[in-house]
């Protein structure tokens, strides 16, 4: 597959990946992304899932690929040896998001993190109505979803003031999957997706 | 499970194979220090080398193996080689495009030069007075082998627990000649627990009378109770408590209770049984020698004891295989591995497959352990 064949998200994070660059996938589902990253970006790439029939499908694409529990945390990879750590609509799912995003920016440069906005209008009319949201990015019964920690644009944004870190970049998608171009008006209300390059001050 | 794990349809076996010996003249100094002058490899194939022989798969075998991995002797044998289940035509090793080499290790008791062959300078058997020797050594007469046979790089070296340990060596002390090294329940180096399992077992056999300081041979006798009793311990290490539970329960083979110490567990008498033919096809020397290489086998030794050094010198791509109830090399000795090499922005993947059946689990045709070496193995380009 092409990085132009692949979800919108994923399209725009690759654009905001430099060539030749080493790359952590949290959560790298069957591997197309870091195929199509090592294909055309000619990055070094790993992925870490724990589905063994994405694993299996990450091998079928050439890609090298951790099983690995994202939870137990990324210990076997070392500070700084990353240039990208990608989270794509895994940190929903995550059982303590702020000590993930911790450990993505511990062995990453710069973490890059995609998810459904909770604060998307459509969200906010269900819940209005009394029921919890179901979307195109959110499919699942409250009693049956992996999502576990859902969050707003501005939840986001308020951890990370909260926790030191920066936002390097921030694009959102709206319902139609296009790129709200410029400075949006009401992104939290429009985006169905936020897309956020993130880092951490170093002291050293 | 045992029905999934049936063969695919549309597998087959190689058929009938025959071992092949290859003499080696080219003295090997081995680590010890000591030197075998010459020696035979006795080895099996599977496949056809190609024109460039780019397509070229050693199996390397673990501590009671040999030579034949794949196949049938004769056409009444009641069982195929070790690994018959992963190697054939369609199978995870598909025979139709690689060509596949499994040699008996140097010291091993199934062909190749060890404790049963004639030592050329007193013209009896070696027994106990064949050297130690260790994976490097194997890997350096493997080497030799591969020369003969006109391979100049392996496709893919692979093995299981002591194989897999053959695999990583290659990978470090042939970088050039490695393009994939498969590395399956295995370890970077024992842990103190494994050395004391070997340490029983080779005390077992050491203890027996028959043993006679290894020269049994020359009494025409076999210390069959130590060795017997080795293999029992070593069998209960390769599964899992869940597996064996699973197995036998406490189910017995006469509902009386004996009030002695007569087999009276089913498990008892597996175990029993699982010694006795054993001890019909192995050599005590070479069982001796074989834990011994093992609980030596420590490639970072060299390196200041850094395996992200040591694993830095490889070149190969790597893939890395543990089992969830693997107790013996359990899944965190493997990550150590894996670790090493990520250090070192080497290409890895690694897996740990669900499986009740502890350390033995590499032998057995595990759906998505299968499924994992067939894609592997389809991504190799010959």
């Amino acid at each position: 597959m092409k990085i132009s064949e692949l979800r919108p998200e994923l399209f725009l994070i690759a654009d905001w990946i430099e060539n030749h660059s080493k790359v952590l996938d949290l959560g790298c589902g069957d591997g197309s992304f870091l195929a199509a990253l090592q294909k055309e970006k000619k990055v070094i790439g790993y992925g870490i899932e724990i589905d063994i029939d994405n694993i299996k499908a990450c091998v079928d694409h050439n890609v090298n690929v951790i099983q690995s529990n994202i939870d137990d945390g990324l210990s076997d990879f070392e500070n700084d040896s990353f240039d990208y750590v990608i989270m794509s609509q895994t940190i929903q799912a995550v059982h303590h998001p702020h000590k993930t995003i911790d450990d993505m920016l511990r062995v990453g440069r710069q973490g890059i993190i995609t998810f459904p906005n909770m604060g998307n209008w459509k969200c906010r009319v269900q819940l209005a109505l009394g029921k919890m949201p179901i979307t195109e990015y959110l499919p699942h019964s409250w009693y049956d979803t992996p999502n576990i920690h859902m969050c707003t644009i501005k939840d986001f944004d308020l951890l990370c003031a909260t926790r030191d870190i920066n936002i390097k970049k921030r694009a959102t998608l709206n319902a139609q999957h296009e790129k709200i171009i410029g400075m949006p008006l009401f992104p939290n209300l429009r985006a169905e997706i936020a897309v956020y390059k993130i880092n951490r001050t170093r002291s050293d | 499970m045992i029905s999934k794990m049936k063969d695919n349809q549309n597998t087959k076996s190689v058929g009938l194979v025959a071992p092949q010996t290859s003499i080696i003249q080219d003295p090997l100094v081995l680590d010890s220090g000591e030197t075998i002058k010459s020696y035979e490899i006795c080895y099996e194939t599977y496949g056809t080398l190609n024109a460039t022989g780019s397509n070229a798969v050693l199996i390397c075998h673990a501590l009671s193996g040999d030579h034949h991995a794949a196949g049938y002797h004769h056409t009444d044998d009641r069982k195929p080689g070790w690994w018959d289940n992963c190697i054939g035509p369609s199978r995870p090793i598909d025979t139709n495009k690689f060509f596949v080499v499994c040699p008996n290790n140097l010291g091993g008791c199934g062909g190749s030069t060890g404790p049963l062959s004639k030592n050329p300078s007193t013209r009896k058997n070696y027994g106990p007075d064949f050297p130690i020797v260790t994976v490097r050594d194997w890997v350096e007469s493997q080497s030799k082998l591969a020369d003969e046979l006109g391979i100049k790089s392996w496709a893919a070296v692979m093995g299981g627990s002591l194989g897999g340990m053959q695999a990583m060596q290659w990978s470090l002390d042939y970088p050039k000649r490695v393009r994939n090294a498969v590395i399956i329940a295995a370890a970077p180096k024992l842990s103190t627990q494994n050395i004391a399992f070997n340490e029983i077992s080779r005390q077992a056999i050491l203890a027996d009378p028959n043993f006679k300081h290894g020269h049994y041979n020359e009494a025409n006798i076999a210390p069959t109770n130590g060795l017997k009793l080795a293999r029992m311990i070593g069998h209960v290490t390769y599964l899992s408590d869940d597996g064996l539970h699973a197995k036998f329960g406490r189910e017995r083979l006469d509902k009386n209770t004996g009030f002695g110490f007569d087999a009276e567990f089913e498990v008892e008498s597996y175990l029993q049984y699982q010694g006795e033919t054993f001890v019909n096809r192995f050599d005590a020397n070479t069982y001796l020698l074989m834990t011994r290489s093992l609980d030596y086998f420590d490639p970072a030794q060299n390196h200041n004891d850094d395996l992200r050094a040591t694993m830095a010198q490889a070149s190969a791509k790597f893939l890395v295989i543990s089992f969830s109830s693997d107790w013996r090399f359990s899944p965190a000795r493997s990550r150590e591995i894996v670790r090493a090499l990520l250090h070192s922005n080497k290409d890895v993947s690694y897996c740990e497959i669900e499986s009740d059946f502890g350390h033995d689990s590499f032998l057995l045709p595990i759906p998505d352990y299968h499924q994992i070496l067939t894609k592997y193995f389809q991504g190799i380009a010959v």
